[in-house]
């Protein structure tokens, strides 16, 4: 069990690291812009700006988040 | 070569070396306190994990995923370990976080050792293995990461190694010549540099990876195709500084309010 934990351990920080909010900023940006998308609110070619711009602004955000701790 | 592989040679040299030297100082404070043939046995054990880890993720990426879903997975991944090293950038320009120093580093990691109980199995000091193993592992995985995205995604595996290799071999050769963590690298400004990288090519990549969730599974089109790229580059700069500029007053903002 202790491996096992450390096996998770070891991939959590690995692709987690310090701060949790910049990996849930960059799953949450991407699944709304596939949301966008797939609605068809957009073109393909305006989803992908809208992805690179909600990618851009949530990481402004989780940064304020962070900060105001 | 073109400018787009020397780009591709480039920034995979520069990350790398930032991943070998932190590697190294965690070596080096193994070996001068708990022993060499420990922390060289550790590094060893490291290796053969890393070789195995990249057969292994290369052939399973290459063969088992759509290219579409390899961009999403990729780029995801880079956009993560991009973002963490540019949040850290922005954190230490705007003085709110304390600049990476690779002697301080080494210096917690002896006295941690120093403290550390003797456990010997097989004539080999347990802590100094399981931490010169870590170290390494951790470090070498995230090269492997950028070198097998990068590589497979420009379609230039050799050039991508290459980078990865000379940088490995550079840090290894200093390394014994001064025999003490490599402080005098710009470790700071170089993964403000790397994040920016990783950040424009993850998000490049993420989001057109989004495709294979729509219609036929192929790839989405940025509009302006690679240029995007420079485009997000420019972006996540400008971000960048403007978070610099701004978070020092966010924080003592928030200070007043929790002072009242």
């Amino acid at each position: 069990m202790r491996y096992v934990k450390g096996f998770g351990r070891f991939w959590y920080d690995f692709i987690i690291g310090d701060d949790w909010k910049i990996a849930a900023a960059v799953v949450l940006s991407l699944a709304v812009t596939l949301g966008v998308t797939l609605s068809g609110l957009v073109t393909l070619g305006v989803g992908t700006v809208v992805g690179g711009v909600l990618l851009l602004v949530s990481f402004m955000v989780s940064l304020v988040v962070d900060v105001r701790r | 070569m073109t400018g787009a592989t020397w780009g591709l040679v480039a920034s995979i040299f520069v990350a790398s070396i930032v991943e070998f030297v932190e590697a190294l100082t965690i070596v080096l404070a193994m070996g001068v306190t708990r022993g060499w043939r420990s922390a060289i046995a550790g590094v060893v054990a490291a290796l053969v994990a890393l070789v195995a880890f990249t057969f292994a993720t290369g052939y399973a990426l290459r063969t088992w995923m759509p290219e579409s879903l390899l961009q999403l997975a990729v780029g995801t991944l880079l956009l993560i370990f991009g973002l963490q090293w540019l949040r850290k950038a922005v954190l230490r320009s705007s003085k709110l976080k304390a600049l990476h120093d690779e002697e301080e580093e080494f210096a917690a990691q002896t006295a941690a050792a120093r403290q550390a109980a003797a456990n010997s199995r097989f004539g080999i000091d347990t802590f100094a293995f399981v931490v010169s193993f870590k170290g390494v592992f951790l470090e070498g995985v995230e090269i492997v990461f950028i070198v097998i995205t990068f590589g497979l995604s420009a379609d230039n595996m050799p050039a991508a190694i290459g980078g990865a290799v000379v940088a490995g071999i550079l840090v290894l050769i200093v390394g014994v010549i001064l025999h003490k963590p490599l402080a005098m690298v710009p470790e700071n400004t170089l993964k403000y540099g790397v994040g920016l990288l990783l950040a424009a090519f993850g998000a490049y990549w993420a989001v057109e990876g989004l495709g294979v969730f729509i219609g036929d599974g192929e790839s989405l089109e940025w509009p302006g195709g690679d240029w995007a790229i420079l485009a997000l580059l420019a972006a996540w700069v400008i971000v960048s500084r403007v978070m610099v500029g701004i978070l020092p007053g966010v924080k003592a903002k928030r200070k007043e309010v929790v002072a009242r």
